[in-house]
């Protein structure tokens, strides 16, 4: 039996075999493509270099150390205009962590909600959910964050309406909320003595609350009794908590805003550039997680529900149990790709004013000190690790729930 | 093995576009708008009386006309402009791309600006400092009573500085308001989503001007900064630096000379006053030395208007903006608006 290809020759390498022959094909291609995309970068590099040299612009990051001289509306740590303009985008990624952060979960809740009732058989629902889909998928975002930022300054009464005799506007569960064209001003908590032992009960339940699912499920799975895991898991929750708060003699008040000045004073202000930016972003990524979860459960093949039928199950236990933990397979990995697009959409928050990362290190800060060229790479670096980080945490995630194959 | 086939490719890469430079960064501006057909200048997307389109679509207003007056100087023609609206927070950055030649956009002339953010400042054509705007019925009647005030501000502004400063040195609380454009800020100021509208008092007087009920509406006595606002360009062509700064100067200059758009021809033919002969280039190579027609002074003048002629016709006291020329009236009359001899 003759050899399909012959063995090479040792001494027979000619230059041309470079191109014709299969061994060395692929290699010349990849060393010119190699080559060629050096020579852009290298070129693209010297060129910044000698175009930054004569302007007298020299990379530099010294700039990050001198004082950043402006305020930023929305402070999550100590910031005043003196600190350091590495300080202010400290504050600028900590608001963007944050708006992704409470996006990404109110985003998930909307998106479920609407995917799931899309596929219900009441018409009127599934066609609303429709509606609310395609309107908001297909029209770009930033024009939804200034939407709704001018809906909320517009709408809602200015702080100057609560005053008086008779005010045009007033507040909401009890005089403790208030609503307004600036904001929003919820009640602060105010720790007296012994609050701390409110607050580890309270975590001591979390973890309670964690433990009893695990019990309780490994209790299913052993002897297929299930436990009315809501209600009881509620009253870990509130119980111990409430009890402490009550025998400590109420040591957390909370301090509702009140009219001081010009302003709402003493609550926490949820900033309407907050707000706005946070709702757009939520409900603009919540109709695309919409729809992947939509596709996540029709992708569960029909067999299933109806075998989860015939056993006897109800449709709620059905969906918990057997449709959504396969259909989860299915929807995490382009679930992390909205989480992701939710982050770096955030970008976006200079629209209306809320002042992010890119509004603070990208923006004004770039803007004082003239150094485009280092904040814009600071900028990309950190969105970068920022998205990495959300997308390895998820793959964790994603992990666990995949199908365990021994 | 690999490792040294990478290494050598990257290192031949590196040779090859090395050589392959062509392009010189160095280049001079004037001869670059000049191959153009037209000067980019950078405006303010929207300040009535100083930039802003009229209902036509053509822009209009005190800082084009410099636009304008920098176009006739070297074409002949004011026309031929390409305008490109900046935002304060991108105005630099565009600035020192090469988006645009020149900026003529009220922006204030620091040491920061002019020395490590390369920019060349080519003189002053609007002394302003910042000032405050309130409703009336807050009965606010000092800056000093602004403890706790939502404030609207412009970001990448130099007022957004000063407002710090201004707040901090006097030990009170404000919120800002960050917003991206002026007419951002005063949708957001007339919304009542600040209390406070804080910018150059010229822009707070064009803004309040255009206000359904102007009236309704006060500007504090406090100036809280010096703001010198002017046209600027990029660091190192200082040629293109100079015809950007004579050509205000020759707007300046027409003014003090008693040259308007109306005389200026009929002085062309030749006056007693050897400085106005120069100026319009009846005498001497001015123009010649600038890289300039030698008429170009000229025609800046009949065709756009001598510095106070412009003044008038966009933000003077018989347009709506209603600035009176105070600190910008020539140093003749009590002012600060002065050019170097044309010599």
């Amino acid at each position: 039996m003759t050899t399909m290809i012959d063995p090479p020759k040792a001494d027979g390498f000619r230059i041309s075999q470079l191109l014709y022959d299969t061994r060395y094909r692929a290699i010349t291609i990849q060393v010119i493509a190699v080559i060629a995309f050096a020579m852009i970068a290298v070129f693209l590099l010297v060129n910044v270099n000698r175009n930054l040299a004569s302007l007298g612009k020299e990379i530099d990051f010294g700039f990050l150390s001198n004082p950043s001289n402006y305020d930023i509306q929305q402070v999550l740590v100590d910031y005043s205009s003196q600190s350091s303009n590495l300080r202010a985008a400290y504050v600028g990624l900590l608001n963007t962590l944050f708006v992704a952060f409470l996006g990404c979960i109110l985003a998930t809740l909307i998106g479920v909600t609407a995917g799931v009732l899309r596929l219900s058989k009441n018409w009127l629902v599934a066609k609303i959910m429709t509606v609310y889909v395609e309107t908001f998928r297909n029209i770009p975002v930033v024009i939804w964050i200034i939407a709704t930022m001018a809906v909320l300054s517009e709408a809602l009464p200015q702080p100057r309406a609560f005053r008086g005799e008779n005010p045009d506007a007033s507040m909401w569960l009890w005089d403790s909320v208030a609503v307004t064209g600036r904001g929003t001003y919820i009640p602060r908590p105010e720790w007296g003595a012994g609050s701390i032992f409110v607050v580890i009960t309270f975590l001591l339940s979390l973890v309670a609350i964690w433990a009893f699912g695990r019990w309780s499920k490994r209790r299913f799975e052993a002897t297929g009794q299930i436990l009315p895991n809501v209600w009881i898991k509620l009253a870990i929750f509130a119980v111990p908590t409430l009890l402490v708060f009550f025998i400590l003699g109420r040591p957390i008040a909370l301090v509702s805003p009140a009219l001081k000045g010009f302003n709402f004073q003493g609550g926490i202000q949820l900033s309407n550039s907050f707000l706005a930016l946070w709702l757009a972003l939520s409900v603009y990524t919540g109709s695309f997680i919409a729809e992947i979860v939509r596709s996540g459960i029709l992708a569960i093949s029909k067999g299933q529900s109806e075998a989860a039928f015939a056993l006897g199950m109800r449709p709620s236990r059905t969906m918990n149990l057997v449709i959504l933990p396969q259909a989860l397979r299915v929807i995490i990995p382009p679930l992390i790709s909205q989480f992701l697009n939710l982050t770096k959409n955030s970008s976006l928050a200079l629209a209306v004013g809320y002042q992010d990362l890119r509004a603070t290190l990208g923006g004004t800060t770039m803007n004082n000190t003239g150094r485009e060229l280092e904040c814009m790479l600071l900028m990309m670096m950190i969105y970068l690790v920022v998205s990495l980080l959300i997308s390895s945490g998820m793959n964790v995630y994603n992990k666990s729930m995949k199908l365990k194959e021994r | 093995m690999k490792k040294s086939v990478f290494m050598g490719t990257l290192a031949a890469a590196g040779l090859v576009a090395t050589g392959a430079m062509a392009q010189d960064a160095g280049s001079s501006t004037l001869a670059a708008v000049k191959d153009h057909g037209a000067l980019k200048c950078g405006v303010n997307p929207g300040t009535p009386g100083f930039a802003a389109p009229d209902a036509s679509g053509v822009w209009k207003g005190f800082d084009v006309d410099l636009c304008r007056a920098v176009a006739a100087a070297i074409f002949g023609d004011p026309e031929k402009v390409e305008y490109t609206p900046l935002t304060s927070a991108v105005r630099f950055t565009a600035l020192s791309s090469g988006e645009v030649d020149m900026l003529a956009r009220n922006t204030t002339w620091t040491f920061s600006r002019d020395v490590d953010l390369k920019a060349e400042f080519t003189g002053v054509n609007y002394y302003d400092g910042q000032g405050f705007m309130i409703p009336k019925d807050l009965g606010v009647s000092s800056a000093k009573e602004l403890e706790g005030a939502t404030v609207c501000i412009e970001t990448g502004t130099t007022t957004e500085l000063n407002l710090a400063d201004y707040f901090r040195t006097n030990g009170m609380d404000y919120e800002p308001v960050p917003v991206e454009s002026f007419t951002e800020a005063q949708n957001q100021f007339l919304a009542g989503a600040c209390d406070v509208y804080t910018t150059d008092a010229s822009a707070l007087a064009a803004s309040r001007a255009s206000f359904e009920n102007p009236s309704d509406y006060v500007v504090l006595p406090e100036i809280i900064s010096k703001e010198p606002l002017g046209p600027l360009v990029r660091h190192g062509d200082s040629e293109w630096g100079d015809v950007v700064r004579w050509t205000l100067n020759a707007m300046v200059s027409a003014e003090e000379l008693g040259v308007t758009s109306e005389n200026a021809t009929e002085m062309a033919a030749g006056t007693d006053n050897p400085e106005i002969n120069r100026l319009l280039g009846v005498e001497g190579e001015l123009g010649a030395m600038l890289g300039l027609p030698n008429e170009w002074a000229f025609n800046v003048i009949t065709m756009v208007g001598n510095y106070g002629e412009t003044f008038e016709a966009n933000i003077g006291e018989s347009t709506p903006v209603g600035l009176a020329r105070g600190l910008n009236a020539l140093w003749t009359e009590g002012g600060l608006i002065y050019s170097p001899p044309f010599r």
